[in-house]
């Protein structure tokens, strides 16, 4: 190693074994407080019943976790498991993983999909998971090096930096035997802000071949950066043999390769006529979303906004460099990993630096920027630039930020609340001194890094607000921040968001165009079964170790012409031939959905072991309902008018505006109540959202231990 | 540049081209192998895909495992190729192949034993400028 001098705190030899048909195995379990290391055994049970990724953490938080632990207890854990066929390059979107913990926003499990190299390297390492429990009593590095046969606690030393733009190089300096080995190793990290916010985030770099340079990408949601620092974990850093295509031994590699050729050759001939995301990721959905009335824009009080062609695609696609095969992992053709070189970093403690920055994607740009009334495309890189170095979630940030701006305008806060801050929609310098106060742990950016659920108790405590409104505005579910959807027409999608395990994240379902848009669902047992299928079949890329946005961002227009378009059946069956050419599992699509149904299931019970995860935990604020304010009834009064007439039978021109809101209110809350019971009915649920015993049996998770937490709740 | 140029017009569909393609580079007799493959229209007349070189593929390659030699020809470093056959799919000629019995992709590099041994003569390795797609070369 170059110049490495840290002190080895504890260590584990071990001989990586081979990977066999996407497994090595065994999980890698890390108790930073003592600090030791153990192996653990993957057994036939695991990968039949939970498969791997996000059931792999669930399997393993599970049984590490007790009744009463909360985010900061030193048994919570940080759980990273990438999937049987994670890794594989064959195919685009093949190199995720999911990050778990119990969360400091919900108090129940947050799962966070992320891409970069960390999962795969991993797992060629010799690892299925790594497992990270316990407190460090001083900043410490995990290292696990494969090919140096070992795994390490190391004390961190003092000069190691915290945030992840300037942790990664030292880290890359530190701990990289040379250059060579560069595209080998990978590293998660966080940052000074997961320290001083329950937002906190997690990086997982990559090594960029032709920046020659590092990336990251991010698990963004729930806060599990801040779990990371809480442990005083400064780094996970793995080290990995050169990559190659069949590094997962698969069981029928001609199954893989058939599925790519085909695939790559779909993004080929498709994407630069539908989403365009190989120039410009994510960013398509900007102007899409405005045009449908559907882009969250001043705390999701309205769905469009005349400013939103300055943040439209077209301009991240002049800003983005191109040309450079973006993906987050090897052989990812859709690339939507894009990123600005050569920035210059204009405000904060970097301020004349030049980076690279990561995305924007478009969360970020829906949430930093129009959610917030900003429309900067400088400021929503320089929010998103730091966001990421300093660890913190661009979503709970954005959507946060949002919310304060609306309390703000709305009086409940004021500058002198704010300690000088004038945060009005739109004031971007505002919102970054926010964000560098979380940096430091300081100021008004201390209460803001609670997260809205506890920021709308501060302010009722605290500043006099009145607590009904900021909970009506506040747009956070479970304690999770929402991301960047206006739901107010698409119950589906309401539900989507509310009737969760996690929270309001669109990775469990995104039915607004079916159910708004298209009005493919409209009945509730229709969008009851949409709100089972789809949250499933999602919940199955994260076993697995694959990505979404492969299975319906690009597609061949002939699946127009499929019975089921909206499910795209001819890549679910790619999946399909993946999966069982990787694991040698013959598996049929009602298999798949299962698969997911008994992860899905266990994690709602756990998140009922916690003390959480039953009907009440699922409701959701108004505003992403129907509107809060007058001024939002009025900004579509037309619309309103016409579904009072329509739907309930009465006449708006006899009605006082408040009479009018409180009957939207009155039948969308109600629907609200309706759907729930529906979907519950669906899912094999209780009235109160409790699996039934029946139902745990039938999927085959009905172990003692999981019936006893139920029982309490029938 | 070399590249190999083939004569739909003398084509027999005999597929010799492609036994002595796999018996070249992978010491089988097996098309799936072969860098260059044949195939017949509906009226009778034959096609060929194989690669003129055009490089398209050389800025898709994740891991800068295709590259462009001196003399024009795209090879493809196999120590280096992670089999993501993301060239596969980018090629817009289809000449980039692949087979179960490795990981690594494979094209023609115009060694010209096909032309060889080709005996209508419908296949010859050309000076060019410009890559042109299959057939058009002539």
């Amino acid at each position: 190693m170059s110049d490495k001098t840290t002190t080895i705190l504890a260590e584990f030899a071990y001989t990586p074994p081979a990977v066999e048909r996407g497994y090595a195995g065994q999980t890698l379990y890390v108790d930073v407080s003592t600090p030791s290391i153990a192996a653990k055994p993957v057994t036939e049970e695991m990968k039949e019943k939970f498969i791997g990724g996000r059931g792999f953490d669930l399997w393993l938080l599970w049984h590490g976790v007790k009744d009463g632990t909360r985010w900061d207890s030193p048994e919570n854990e940080v759980v990273i498991s990438s999937g049987p066929c994670g890794g594989i390059t064959q195919y685009p979107g093949s190199g995720k993983s999911i990050a778990a913990a119990i969360s400091p926003l919900t108090d129940v499990m947050i799962d966070s999909n992320v891409g970069g190299h960390f999962g795969p390297y991993l797992k060629f390492a010799g690892w299925d998971a790594i497992e990270v429990q316990g407190k460090a009593d001083q900043e410490v590095i995990v290292f696990i090096d494969a090919p140096g046969g070992k795994v390490t606690v190391e004390a961190a030393p003092a000069d190691a930096p915290t945030d992840t733009h300037l942790l990664g190089h030292w880290l890359l300096e530190h701990y990289a035997p040379s250059a060579d080995d560069y595209p080998q190793m990978s590293f998660v990290t966080a940052g000074t802000g997961s320290e001083h916010t329950r937002m906190g985030c997690l990086n997982f770099s990559l090594y960029d071949r032709k920046r020659q340079d590092l990336r990251y990408k991010q698990a963004g949601r729930g806060g599990i950066g801040t779990v990371l620092r809480d442990k005083k974990v400064k780094a996970l850093v793995v080290r990995s043999f050169p990559i190659s295509g069949d590094m997962n031994a698969p069981a029928d590699l001609s199954k893989l390769q058939a599925a790519g050729a085909s695939i790559h050759k779909e993004v080929a001939t498709f994407d630069p006529v539908q989403n365009h995301m190989r120039t410009s990721g994510t960013t398509y959905l900007v102007q899409i979303m405005d045009d449908y009335d559907l882009l969250p824009v001043h705390n999701f009080k309205f769905g469009r906004h005349p400013d939103t062609p300055k943040i439209k695609r077209e301009v991240w696609e002049e800003l983005l460099t191109q040309g450079l095969p973006d993906g987050c992992w090897y052989g990812c053709t859709v690339a939507c990993a894009h990123a600005v070189d050569g920035y210059e970093v204009k405000t904060g403690p970097y301020q004349g630096q030049t980076v690279i920055v990561d995305g924007p994607e478009y969360e970020t740009v829906a949430g930093c920027g129009s959610n917030c009334g900003i429309f900067e495309p400088w400021a929503i890189l320089e929010i998103n630039f730091y966001c990421d170095t300093y660890g913190i979630d661009t979503i709970s940030f954005g959507t946060g930020m949002a919310f304060a701006m609306e309390c703000y305008e709305a009086g409940v806060l004021d500058a002198e609340k704010t300690g000088g801050l004038e945060l009005t929609f739109g004031n971007a310098e505002a919102a970054l001194e926010v964000l560098h106060q979380m940096g430091r742990g300081e100021g008004f950016g201390l209460i803001f890094g609670q997260g809205i659920r506890r920021m709308k108790a501060y302010f009722a405590e605290h500043f006099g607000a009145d607590p009904q409104f900021v909970q009506d505005i506040g747009m956070e579910n479970k304690g999770l921040e929402y991301s960047e959807y206006l739901t107010k027409e698409s119950l589906a999608q309401q539900g989507g968001y509310g009737l969760t395990n996690k929270g309001p994240q669109h990775d469990e379902a995104w039915l607004i165009f079916m159910d708004m848009v298209n009005n493919e669902l409209p009945t509730f047992e229709a969008k009851a079964e949409a709100l089972h299928y789809f949250p499933m079949w999602r919940t199955w890329f994260g076993l697995c170790g694959f990505c979404k946005l492969p299975w319906n961002d690009v597609v061949d227009p002939k699946n127009k012409l499929s019975p089921e378009p909206q499910k795209i059946m001819h890549h679910v069956e790619n999946y399909r031939q993946i999966f069982m050419g990787v694991t040698g599992r013959e598996i049929d699509y009602d298999d798949i959905i299962t698969q997911s149904e008994r992860v899905y299931n266990l994690q709602r019970v756990l998140n009922i072991r916690l003390g959480k995860g039953l009907r009440e935990h699922d409701a959701i604020p108004y505003r992403s309902a129907g509107p809060v304010t007058e001024e939002e009834y009025l900004s579509r009064q037309e619309r309103y008018d016409t579904q009072l007439r329509e739907w309930l039978g009465l006449n708006p021109d006899e009605m006082t505006l408040a009479e009018k809101m409180a009957a939207h209110r009155e039948y969308r809350m109600d629907r609200y109540e309706k759907l729930t019971d529906a979907v519950y009915a669906r899912r094999g649920w209780t009235a109160d959202g409790v699996p039934t015993p029946e139902h745990l049996k039938k999927l085959g998770i009905d172990y003692p231990d999981v019936l006893a937490v139920v029982e309490k709740h029938l | 540049m070399k590249v190999l140029s083939f004569n739909p017009e003398r084509c027999i569909g005999c597929g010799i081209c492609e036994d002595v393609c796999s018996e070249t580079w992978f010491k089988v007799t097996d098309r799936e192998k072969s860098r260059i493959r044949i195939s017949e229209g509906e009226n009778g007349s034959f096609s060929a895909l194989y690669c003129v070189q055009a490089g398209d593929c050389i800025d898709v390659c994740p891991v800068e495992a295709l590259s462009r030699n001196k003399q024009g020809i795209v090879l493809v470093k196999n120590k280096v190729c992670v089999g993501c056959l993301s060239c596969v799919g980018f090629c817009p000629y289809g000449a980039m192949f692949y087979h179960p019995d490795q990981t690594q992709v494979f094209k023609c590099v115009a060694c010209g034993k096909c032309a060889d041994a080709c005996p209508e003569n419908a296949l010859e390795i050309v000076e060019i400028d410009t890559p042109r797609a299959p057939g058009l070369q002539v």
